[in-house]
């Protein structure tokens, strides 16, 4: 069981600096906090800084006006791009993250539970981008982290292992105790799977919404929100499904 | 999540159209086409050797093979063969080891790089020569000069070829290993090294037969054995045949060699590579 996990960011700004061309703001005052078993779904358009505050939560990125206290325990990171070694099978992938100090996963299970049961002695290159992303949350899940951040890690699945990878991450915050952090740009399946949405907006992008998600049961409180967040960012509706994968 | 997403079934490794038929069409014909060019070379070195008329200027390959014959039978191409090699192999994973731990420090760090720069391009630019003579010089005739003089002379392109390697690691596996907090010593293992194979490979066989011929000249100045002794003795009396022996040996060795260990480590290594 993983232990307890606060994140606390704060970003009063954060710029880019691109050579011959003015420092550029990308985020202001994006503050917020978070628990354990919390489940926050990050939305906002594509480019709207998701992945740089990801990043900033992670300890990646330093440079940045603000400050953020990293959550203590084991944290587990699926990236916009699966960053599997191509050079190792997909078991072994699970398998090099797990240092010392963390429980011996049950590697064939964890694949199971994303759908890759027969896929472990597949090498990177041999999955579809779908299945590699898929593999990224195995190996996120493998070091029983307290903390688990996802950027976009629904994007390359239809909406039935979408689905099925959300009822996961909120199955493991819920009997887990993990913080849940994920960024998407999909509202209605956000308020399938998060206690919160954040979303990002504006430029730079500021914090626009930060919104408590109603009960499974009060449908029509949840319904009310959707429509209220579609109707002020009509951009987060849900996309046309990407390929399958 | 129960049972199995319908895109489970991976797509097929090595599905290339006409895989697995043109690959040994192709392969045989590249040695046919090799060992014909060989067989032209030795034609060519028949007819100038018959034109030459000299067998002490111009032996024949006949006549150089009955020298081989002799030399490995009287023991002494065998024995400093085998010194060489041991020279060659001590010096070249040697240079290998210090030039590849530079290399990766300075690759990975603008400090390090910054610090050693200079000294490769002085050692770069100074000719092999200098360095096997002063080392001679400032250490004597013996076995360390000898080895040493190769490794610093070697060092620097191992170096320079290591750096680059370290320079193309990928950043986005870096942040990966740093999330993780894989240590030090798995990140070197399991990240960085398959990343580097190639040029710790493009390293090993320039390092290789670069790290022969300077191990021959280092032998000839200064060392009582060995290929490179002999060949000057060889040189002293004039006879061509027992030089054709001496390097063309030694050169088919350095080839075996070559294909034996560093291309079969090079193909392991790479062997992923087929998958992505």
């Amino acid at each position: 069981m993983p232990g307890a996990a606060t994140l606390d960011l704060r970003v009063r700004e954060k710029r880019f600096t691109t050579a011959g061309a003015p420092p550029r703001a990308v985020l202001r005052d994006v503050c917020f906090r978070a628990g354990p078993g919390e489940v926050i779904a990050l939305l906002g358009r594509s480019g709207a800084g998701k992945s740089t505050l990801l990043r900033i939560a992670l300890g990646l990125d330093p440079d940045f006006n603000g400050g953020v206290t990293l959550p203590h325990g084991r944290v587990g990171v699926v990236f916009q791009e699966p960053r599997l070694l191509p050079w190792l099978t997909v078991a072994e992938n699970l398998r090099l993250v797990v240092t010392d100090g963390v429980p011996e996963p049950d590697i064939a299970a964890l694949l199971a539970s994303v759908g890759l049961a027969e896929a472990g002695s597949l090498r990177p290159g041999e999955l579809s981008l779908g299945m590699a992303r898929r593999a990224a949350v195995a190996r996120a899940l493998a070091v029983d982290p307290a903390v688990l951040v996802l950027d976009e890690p629904f994007v390359s699945l239809d909406r039935r292992l979408a689905s099925a990878l959300g009822a996961l991450l909120v199955t493991r915050a819920r009997r887990g105790g993990t913080l849940v952090l994920v960024a998407m740009h999909d509202a209605e399946h956000a308020l399938a799977i998060a206690d919160r949405v954040l979303v990002l907006h504006g430029r730079p992008a500021a914090l626009a919404a930060d919104l408590p998600v109603p009960d499974r049961e009060d449908i029509a409180a949840r319904e009310r929100l959707r429509v209220a967040l579609l109707a002020r960012f009509p951009f987060l509706a849900a996309a046309e499904p990407d390929e399958g994968g | 999540m129960t049972g199995a997403p319908a895109d489970l079934h991976p797509p097929v490794a090595f599905a290339g159209p006409g895989d697995g038929v043109a690959a040994p069409v192709r392969t045989a014909g590249r040695l046919r086409d090799r060992a014909l060019s060989l067989l032209v070379l030795l034609a060519v070195w028949w007819i100038a050797a018959g034109l030459a008329a000299s067998p002490q200027l111009m032996p024949s390959p006949g006549h150089v093979l009955a020298t081989l014959l002799r030399l490995t039978r009287n023991g002494d191409l065998p024995v400093n063969t085998a010194i060489t090699l041991a020279r060659v192999g001590v010096a070249f994973v040697l240079a290998m080891m210090i030039g590849s731990g530079i290399g990766f420090l300075a690759g990975r760090s603008a400090r390090v790089n910054a610090a050693i720069d200079p000294w490769l391009i002085v050692s770069l630019n100074l000719p092999v020569l200098v360095v096997i003579v002063l080392a001679y010089i400032w250490i004597g005739l013996n076995e360390l000069a000898a080895v040493l003089a190769v490794v610093i002379a070697k060092t620097p392109t191992v170096v320079v070829t290591v750096r680059e390697g370290a320079r193309a690691l990928d950043p986005r596996l870096d942040e990966m290993a740093a999330v993780y907090r894989l240590p030090p010593l798995r990140r070197l293992r399991r990240v960085a090294l398959p990343q580097l194979a190639p040029y710790l490979a493009a390293a090993g066989r320039s390092g290789l037969s670069i790290t022969w011929k300077i191990v021959l000249i280092v032998e000839l100045l200064g060392r009582p054995n060995g290929v490179g002794f002999e060949l000057n003795l060889q040189f002293q009396n004039f006879d061509v045949a027992g030089i054709l022996a001496y390097g063309l040996s030694f050169a088919a060795i350095m080839l075996v060699a070559e294909a034996t260990l560093l291309q079969p480590w090079e193909r392991r290594a790479n062997a992923w590579r087929r998958h992505a």
